[in-house]
């Protein structure tokens, strides 16, 4: 038995890795996008992928979003599995009458008999201290159109295994990559890359049982950071990363809550008509009688994203979480 | 030192040559419409496919008009007619191959008809059963898109798709001419001419879009010009002209077939009737340019031609009008019976695996119906597929 040593990958290399093991697996899969060809994207996440496939299944396309994923309808429509990326989230908007009026239902209004296998990969959320229109969360506006899957991974390995299975999935996947976690890194084997996980499951990351921390994408790594930083006040805290945020695991998200009692909902995008609304109400819903305290929302302000200079008065950070939890209505203070 | 510094050091050159990719000449469409009936191109066409054309024109009308009945008796939602602009459905349909695809729009019920779709299939949408009622793959009709234009990309996405996988097939997508204002119209034409993809776009120019001329929707010469800035040729045809219609888009067809790339033909036609049911042609256009285009009918222009060349008897023109009327009669039978409703379709068919959140609203919905069953009845009961009970 040989043993391959571990080697670090970063996230755009394990995505880069999903689509490269996608294509050789099945030729129906295509990648097009802005610049994803020559250059490999501006993130090089589709570095190679024209070298070893041509451009007819790796495509430099016109500068048209709208175009690049209504092409990519007829494409599918035709059998083949698109892969689309949007260069920055604030420029998927040009497609959104595609993505809403088409891709989300045209299973729905064929009664079955033309489902779209597309995966839109758009790079998402703040960090990075992008100029305007580089940094936006976008996914509620995703979460509300019925048809569409929305995934957002936070690890290497999830970037991966989940990128592998949007791309094989029949229906149409959004698929939230958080820029800022681009360069993270985690040793895998490459010869051996992680296993395909289903779209639908969130995974309870750090386990604990003063609270719940539910995040997702670029949010979680700031959430662990935050249990940690608990224990020093004596909070043991749970980190629930959700990975896919339609489907919505109910299940782990409300065992978790059951346990702990109380529950902090962490993203970057704003909290008026966001993702944490929705997901507070159904924990609500679901663990009224196990809830201690009201489900809290720790996100971005309600405020078109800031400039980079103040991004990080905007985002979620340790603090504003640590602060989240010390109002759960602890029995000493009460 | 910077060069705004080099005072005298940089030297002008011209700017480096540059060149047109292409000579706009050979794609620019003629000045005035192409026609072929009434002219000597005329006689160059095959008496039979004037004869179908002039049957398929028939069966069109008769189909508008009971269409249109069957808005006013409560059958249909609505009914965007394509009287006066049949010539541009009929030839749509007949220049396609069985493997070819066609993307109508919502006005284009005709041209699906005349491809071969079911008539009460191709009018679900407009009846408000369901969104779509045919399999796309299996008639090579996509679903009549009513969006405007934006199912112009997806031919073109279609087409790029069938040539990379080695396919004979070839796309044309319908649009109005409202619908070339709008930006997916650009993106699919530019796209489809970067990549030489089998598509032949047609504009209906029918004068109007709901209300607003086209004066007021383009300050281009013609929509046929706008096919120059994109790298295709562009061509203008009588819409009305069931045989310069066909001709010119079966040229466009055998050209885009033969890897040539895509064509934007705009056929000039005019909306006989109002944009709907539901709107009031009488606000923004006059009786008199109605009548100037009933003059121009699409059926009396065939039947003239047809006439004058003794190529059509008593006995045709009867055929034609009884077949029409057996079409008519079928689709007033069928389409007077409640279609066969299942709510729980609702849920059918959003995703491949219903999400858990689908499956829970879906057993709420099933003891609704169960509910009111029980309430109907007396008892509960299974809730079957039902009549829509207009
Ligand atoms: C994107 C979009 N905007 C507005 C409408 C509403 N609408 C329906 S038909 C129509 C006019 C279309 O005119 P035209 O493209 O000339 O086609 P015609 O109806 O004359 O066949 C409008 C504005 C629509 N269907 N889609």
């Amino acid at each position: 038995m040989t043993t391959v040593a571990l080697k670090p990958a970063t996230m755009a290399q394990a995505l880069g890795r999903a689509m490269r093991d996608a294509m050789a697996a099945d030729p129906s899969v295509h990648v097009m996008g802005e610049d994803v060809g020559t250059l490999g994207g501006v993130f090089r996440v589709t570095d190679g992928l024209a070298k070893e496939f041509g451009e007819d299944r790796c495509t430099d396309t016109p500068l048209a979003e709208a175009g690049i994923l209504g092409t990519a309808v007829g494409m599918a429509m035709y059998g083949l599995r698109p892969v689309v990326e949007m260069q920055f989230d604030a420029f998927a908007y040009p497609a959104f009458e595609q993505l809403i009026s088409h891709v989300a239902r045209m299973r729905n209004r064929t009664r079955g008999a033309m489902p779209l296998p597309i995966t839109i990969r758009v790079p998402y959320g703040g960090g990075i201290g992008g100029v305007e229109h580089h940094s936006d969360s976008s996914e509620a506006y995703y979460m509300a159109t019925p048809g569409l899957h929305v995934v957002t991974p936070a690890t290497v390995a999830d970037a991966y295994g989940l990128l592998r299975a949007s791309i094989a999935s029949d229906d149409p996947v959004v698929f939230l990559e958080p820029k800022r976690l681009y360069w993270s890194k985690d040793s895998w084997n490459p010869d051996e890359p992680p296993a395909v996980e289903p779209i639908g499951r969130a995974v309870v990351r750090r386990s604990g049982r003063s609270a719940t921390l539910i995040t997702y994408g670029p949010s979680v790594p700031v959430c662990l950071e935050a249990a940690e930083a608990a224990r020093a006040e004596g909070w043991d805290l749970e980190v629930v990363d959700l990975r896919s945020l339609v489907p919505f695991d109910d299940e782990t998200v409300s065992a978790s809550v059951r346990r702990t009692g109380r529950a902090v909902v962490v993203h970057e995008s704003g909290s008026f008509g966001g993702p944490g609304g929705e997901i507070a109400a159904r924990v609500t819903e679901r663990c009224f009688h196990h809830l201690e305290a009201p489900v809290l929302r720790v996100a971005g302000f309600d405020i078109p994203y800031p400039p980079p200079m103040l991004e990080r008065h905007h985002l979620p950070g340790v603090d504003r979480i640590l602060d989240a939890v010390g109002r759960l209505q602890w029995e000493a203070d009460s | 030192m910077t060069v705004m510094e080099q005072r005298g050091a940089y030297r002008p050159t011209p700017p480096p040559a540059w060149q047109p990719r292409t000579d706009p000449a050979p794609l620019l469409p003629d000045a005035l419409p192409y026609r072929v009936l009434g002219t000597e191109a005329a006689a160059q066409v095959d008496p039979g496919l004037l004869r179908r054309l002039y049957a398929e024109l028939v069966r069109g009308r008769r189909y508008n008009t009971q269409a249109t009945a069957l808005t006013k008796q409560g059958r249909l939602a609505v009914y965007p007619s394509s009287t006066g602009q049949e010539a541009c459905e009929v030839a749509a349909a007949l220049v396609l191959e069985d493997r070819d695809w066609l993307f109508p729009s919502y006005r284009d019920t005709l041209a699906a008809v005349a491809r071969g779709l079911d008539p009460v299939q191709a009018l679900t949408l407009l009846r408000g059963d369901w969104h779509t009622g045919y399999d796309p793959r299996e008639h090579r009709i996509a679903p009549l898109c009513t969006p405007l234009a934006t199912q112009l990309p997806h031919a073109v996405g279609l087409a790029h798709a069938a040539r990379l996988k080695g396919d004979d097939v070839v796309a044309l997508a319908l649009v109005g001419d409202g619908g070339t204002s709008e930006g997916d119209f650009h993106e699919a034409l530019n796209f489809a001419a970067v990549w030489q993809a089998p598509v032949v776009f047609l504009v209906q120019n029918n004068g109007f879009a709901i209300s607003v001329p086209l004066a007021k929707q383009t300050a281009a010469p013609s929509l046929a010009h706008k096919a120059v800035g994109y790298g295709m040729p562009g061509r203008l045809v009588d819409g009305n002209d069931a045989a310069a219609v066909h001709q010119v888009l079966s040229e466009a067809i055998a050209h885009a077939r033969a890897g040539g790339g895509p064509t934007l033909v705009e056929a000039v036609t005019y909306r006989i009737e109002a944009h709907t049911n539901a709107d009031d042609a009488t606000r923004y256009r006059g009786d008199a340019e109605v009548e100037t285009w009933r003059g121009h009918d699409p059926i009396a222009l065939l039947e003239h031609e047809l006439t004058e060349r003794g190529l059509l008897d008593d006995e045709t023109i009867r055929t034609a009008r009884e077949d029409a009327e057996t079409m008519a009669a079928d689709l007033r039978e069928r389409m007077n019976q409640d279609p066969v409703l299942d709510p729980m379709d609702l849920f059918a068919h959003v995703y491949a695996q219903p999400t858990t959140q689908l499956l829970e609203q879906e057993t709420q919905l099933r003891a609704e119906l169960d509910a009111e069953d029980a309430a109907a009845d007396g008892h509960a009961g299974h809730h079957g597929p039902e009549g829509a009970g207009r």
